[in-house]
C-alpha cells in the first residue's frame, strides 16, 4: 500500500459508504454543549427520532455558566433557560451530562480529553468550531453546525467530503518563554486565517513532538483560526501516557490492543501532502495580535503596522478599520500599549500547564495599578481542583488576580464576564474579532505567560525579560 | 428545507473581507433555543447604532444609515455579495439561520469558511464561489446600478447579469441534488441503516474500547 498521511488513515477508516466523492463517515464521539444543541434536540423530537448511540454522547454546559458564586444559579433568565433546556434534553434522551456544580463540568474541549472521552483514532464532533482541539490526540475532530449535530445524533454519521491534507512542520527547539500559543499565532500570521481553508492540517516536526498534550491541544485548537476544520498531531508516547488511566480510556484488558492500534496513527514515511508549510522553532518569538483577526499578529518586539505601506486596497481597508476599532495608531511599538483587563482562560489556554506557566510569571509580583481586572478561569472543575492543590490559586490571588469557576467566560462573553466598550484586554483565548469579548471591547491574543506578564506590567511586555 | 431552483434577486454588497459569524449574528442572540427569528438581528452591531440584546423591539432601534442593508435601494435583497473568507469563525448555524430569516437565499463571494459554507446548504441557502475578479466587477456594477438584480440558476449552475453576461459556478453534485429537491439529509442517510449497523458492528469488534 502506498504511503498514507495520518489524515488519510483517520478518514478512510471511518468511511461507511462513498458515492461520487461524498462519504458517509462514522462518528465515535459526540460532545454537546448548551448553545448549539437545543434546535437539534428539538428537531429529533419533532421527527420522533431517537439517539443512534447514547453512550457516544457527552454533554456539558459551558458557554453560559457564571464563573462567580454559583449557589444562586444563573441570573440571566435567557442563559438560564438555555442551560435548563440542555439539562432537560439530556434527561429526556438519556445522555450523560456533567452539570453545573459537578467537578467534571468545564469547557467542552477541556472536559473531553480530561475524561479520556477523546481517544486516538476516533472521529470526534461537537457543534463548536474549536472541536479541532481534540485532533491533538491523533483523532479526526472538527466542528459541525446544528443540522449536523442533529444528523449525528440520529444516524451516528456525517456526510463529508475528504479535505486536502496540509503539513505544518515546525523543526527545532522553542526559545524560553515561547509556547504552543506562539507557534499557533505565528502559523496564522504566516498563512492567514483562510490559509488552511479546505485542508486538514497535521502539525509535525521536532518542536511539535516536544510539546506536551496541553501544548498540542492549544495548537490544534487554533487550527480553525487558520481556516482548517481539523488539526491533528500523530500519536506518540506523550499521547498514550496522557490517556492512560482516565475514566473513559480503554479498560486494562483492552489497553494493549488499543496501544498497538494507536501506534499506527502517524503519517507514513514519504506520504504526500497537498501543501507543506515550514517554520523554524528558533525564529518564533512571543506573539501579540494587534487587530481584529488572528492573522493580524506580530512579535512582541514589533510595531503596529502602517496601512499606508499596504498596496492591496481590500487589505489596506482592513488594516485601517482594525486600527480604528482597536484604538491604535500605526507604527506604535506593541510593548507600549497599555491594557485594562486580563483574561487567562478559554479552551485554548485554561489547562493545568497553562495555569502553572502563568502563575510562574505572576508569582511574587502584583497586577499593575492601571489594570482594572485580571481573571483566571480554569478550564474545568478538575483543573481548578488540581491548581488549588498545587497552590496556584494562592499565587494568583496574592498577585491580585481573581480566581473563578470554570467555563468559557470572557472568551466570548455570553455570561456576565465581558469587556466594556473601549476596554483593552490581554487574552489567552482564540478570537480577537470585533465585539468578541463584549461590544466595543478590544482583544489582544497572547499566551498565558504573556498575559500574566502584561498583567503585572500594565502593558504588553516581552515575558522573556521577566523570566530571565 | 426549502428547495432552491432559480432566483431572480436584488443584490446587496457587503464590502468587507473575513466577515465572521460573530458579525453575522452576535453571540447574545445565540441564547435563543429556536431556529427562527434571527433576521432582525443579522449583522446587529453594524446595522444598528445602539447595542442590541435579545427581547428588544428592533423596529424602534436607531439604524446605521451607512450600512448597505439599511439603505432604501437594497430593501428586499435576496442575494448577498461578499468578499473573501466569508463566514469565518464560530461554527454557529445561527449565522445561516439569520441570513435566511432576513431574506437571503444566495451569497456570492470569492471564498468561504468551510463550516459556514456547509451550513448554508443545510438551510436552503446557495453559497456561490466566483473568482475575485468577477466578484470585484459585480461590486462595481451593484454600486453603480440601482435595482441591480442577478438571475441565479442552480440547475444550469449559472449567474446571469442584467446585461446577459453569464458566469458559471461549481457545486458539489450531492449538495446540488439536495438543494434542488429540498431534501433532508437525515432521511437520506437513514436509507443506509443496514450499512451503518454493519460498519458499527465491525468497529465494535476491532476497537471495543470505543464503545465503553
Ligand atoms: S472557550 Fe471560547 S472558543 Fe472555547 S468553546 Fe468556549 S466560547 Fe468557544
Amino acid at each position: 500500500m502506498s504511503a498514507r498521511t495520518l489524515y488519510d488513515k483517520l478518514f478512510d477508516s471511518h468511511v461507511v459508504r462513498e458515492e461520487n466523492g461524498t462519504a458517509l463517515i462514522y462518528i465515535d464521539r459526540h460532545l454537546v454543549h448548551e448553545v448549539t444543541s437545543p434546535q437539534a434536540f428539538e428537531g429529533l423530537k419533532l421527527a420522533g427520532r431517537r439517539l443512534w448511540r447514547i453512550n457516544s454522547v457527552l454533554a456539558v454546559p459551558d458557554h453560559n455558566v457564571p464563573t462567580t458564586d454559583r449557589s444562586h444559579g444563573i441570573a440571566d433568565p435567557i442563559s438560564r433557560l438555555q442551560v435548563e433546556t440542555l439539562d432537560q434534553n439530556c434527561t429526556d434522551f438519556g445522555v450523560t451530562e456533567f452539570k453545573m456544580g459537578d467537578v467534571r463540568q468545564g469547557i467542552v474541549h477541556v472536559m473531553g480529553p480530561e475524561q479520556g472521552a477523546t481517544l486516538p483514532g476516533m472521529t470526534v464532533v461537537c457543534g463548536d468550531s474549536h472541536t479541532s482541539t481534540h485532533g491533538a490526540f491523533g483523532a479526526l475532530a472538527h466542528g459541525i453546525g446544528t443540522s449536523e449535530v442533529e444528523h449525528v445524533m440520529a444516524t451516528q454519521c456525517l456526510v463529508q467530503k475528504k479535505s486536502k491534507a496540509m503539513q505544518v512542520r515546525v523543526e527545532g527547539k522553542l526559545g524560553h518563554g515561547v509556547t504552543a500559543k506562539d507557534i499557533a499565532l505565528a502559523i496564522i500570521g504566516k498563512i492567514g486565517t483562510a490559509g488552511g481553508t479546505g485542508y486538514a492540517i497535521e502539525f509535525a516536526g521536532s518542536a511539535i513532538r516536544s510539546l506536551s498534550m496541553e501544548g498540542r491541544m492549544t495548537l490544534c485548537n487554533m487550527a480553525i483560526e487558520a481556516g482548517a476544520r481539523a488539526g491533528m498531531v500523530a500519536v506518540d508516547e506523550t499521547t498514550i501516557n496522557y490517556v492512560k488511566g482516565r475514566p473513559y480510556a480503554p479498560r486494562p484488558e483492552q489497553w494493549d490492543a488499543a496501544v498497538a492500534y494507536w501506534s499506527t496513527l502517524h503519517s507514513d514515511e514519504g506520504a504526500r501532502f497537498d501543501a507543506v508549510v515550514e517554520l523554524k522553532a528558533e525564529e518564533i518569538e512571543p506573539q501579540v495580535t494587534w487587530g481584529t483577526s488572528p492573522e493580524m499578529v506580530i512579535a512582541i518586539n514589533g510595531s503596529v503596522p502602517d496601512p499606508a505601506k499596504e498596496s492591496d486596497p481590500t487589505k489596506r481597508g482592513g488594516i485601517e478599520r482594525a486600527l480604528q476599532y482597536m484604538g491604535l495608531e500605526a507604527n506604535t511599538p506593541i510593548d507600549q500599549i497599555n491594557i485594562d483587563k486580563v483574561f487567562i482562560g478559554s479552551c485554548t489556554n485554561s489547562r493545568i500547564e497553562d495555569l502553572r506557566a502563568a502563575a510562574a510569571v505572576a508569582k511574587g509580583k502584583h497586577v499593575a495599578a492601571n489594570v482594572k481586572l485580571a481573571m483566571v478561569v480554569p478550564g474545568s472543575g478538575l483543573v481548578k481542583a488540581q491548581a488549588e492543590q498545587e497552590g496556584l490559586d494562592k499565587i494568583f490571588k496574592e498577585a491580585g488576580f481573581e480566581w473563578r469557576e470554570p467555563g468559557c467566560s470572557m472568551c466570548l462573553a455570553m455570561n456576565a464576564d465581558r469587556l466594556e466598550p473601549g476596554e483593552r484586554c490581554a487574552s489567552t483565548s482564540n478570537r480577537n474579532f470585533e465585539g468578541r469579548q463584549g461590544p466595543g471591547g478590544r482583544t489582544h491574543l497572547v499566551s498565558p505567560e504573556m498575559a500574566a506578564a502584561a498583567a503585572v506590567a500594565g502593558h504588553f511586555v516581552d515575558v522573556r525579560l521577566l523570566l530571565n | 428545507m426549502q428547495a432552491f431552483t432559480q432566483l431572480n434577486g436584488l443584490v446587496v454588497p457587503l464590502d468587507r473581507a473575513n466577515v465572521d459569524t460573530d458579525a453575522i449574528i452576535p453571540k447574545q442572540f445565540l441564547k435563543s433555543i429556536k431556529r427562527a427569528g434571527f433576521g432582525p438581528n443579522a449583522f446587529d452591531e453594524w446595522r444598528y447604532l445602539d447595542h442590541g440584546e435579545p427581547g428588544m423591539d428592533n423596529s424602534k432601534r436607531p439604524l446605521n444609515p451607512d450600512f448597505p442593508l439599511n439603505q432604501a435601494r437594497y430593501q428586499g435583497a435576496s442575494v448577498l455579495l461578499a468578499r473573501e473568507n466569508f463566514g469565518c469563525g464560530s461554527s454557529r448555524e445561527h449565522a445561516p439561520w439569520a441570513l435566511l430569516d432576513f431574506g437571503f437565499r444566495a451569497i456570492i463571494a470569492p471564498s468561504y469558511a468551510d463550516i459556514f459554507f456547509n451550513n448554508c446548504f443545510k438551510n436552503g441557502i446557495l453559497p456561490i464561489t466566483l473568482s475575485a475578479e468577477i466578484v470585484d466587477s459585480l461590486f462595481k456594477a451593484v454600486e453603480s446600478t440601482e435595482g441591480y438584480k442577478l438571475v441565479i440558476d442552480l440547475e444550469t449552475q449559472t449567474v446571469v447579469t442584467p446585461d446577459s453576461q453569464s458566469y458559471a459556478f461549481e457545486v458539489d453534485a450531492f449538495r446540488k441534488h439536495c438543494l434542488l429537491n429540498g431534501l433532508d439529509d437525515i432521511g437520506l442517510t437513514l436509507q443506509h441503516v443496514d450499512e451503518i449497523k454493519a460498519f458499527e458492528a465491525k468497529r465494535k469488534q476491532a476497537q471495543p474500547w470505543l464503545f465503553n
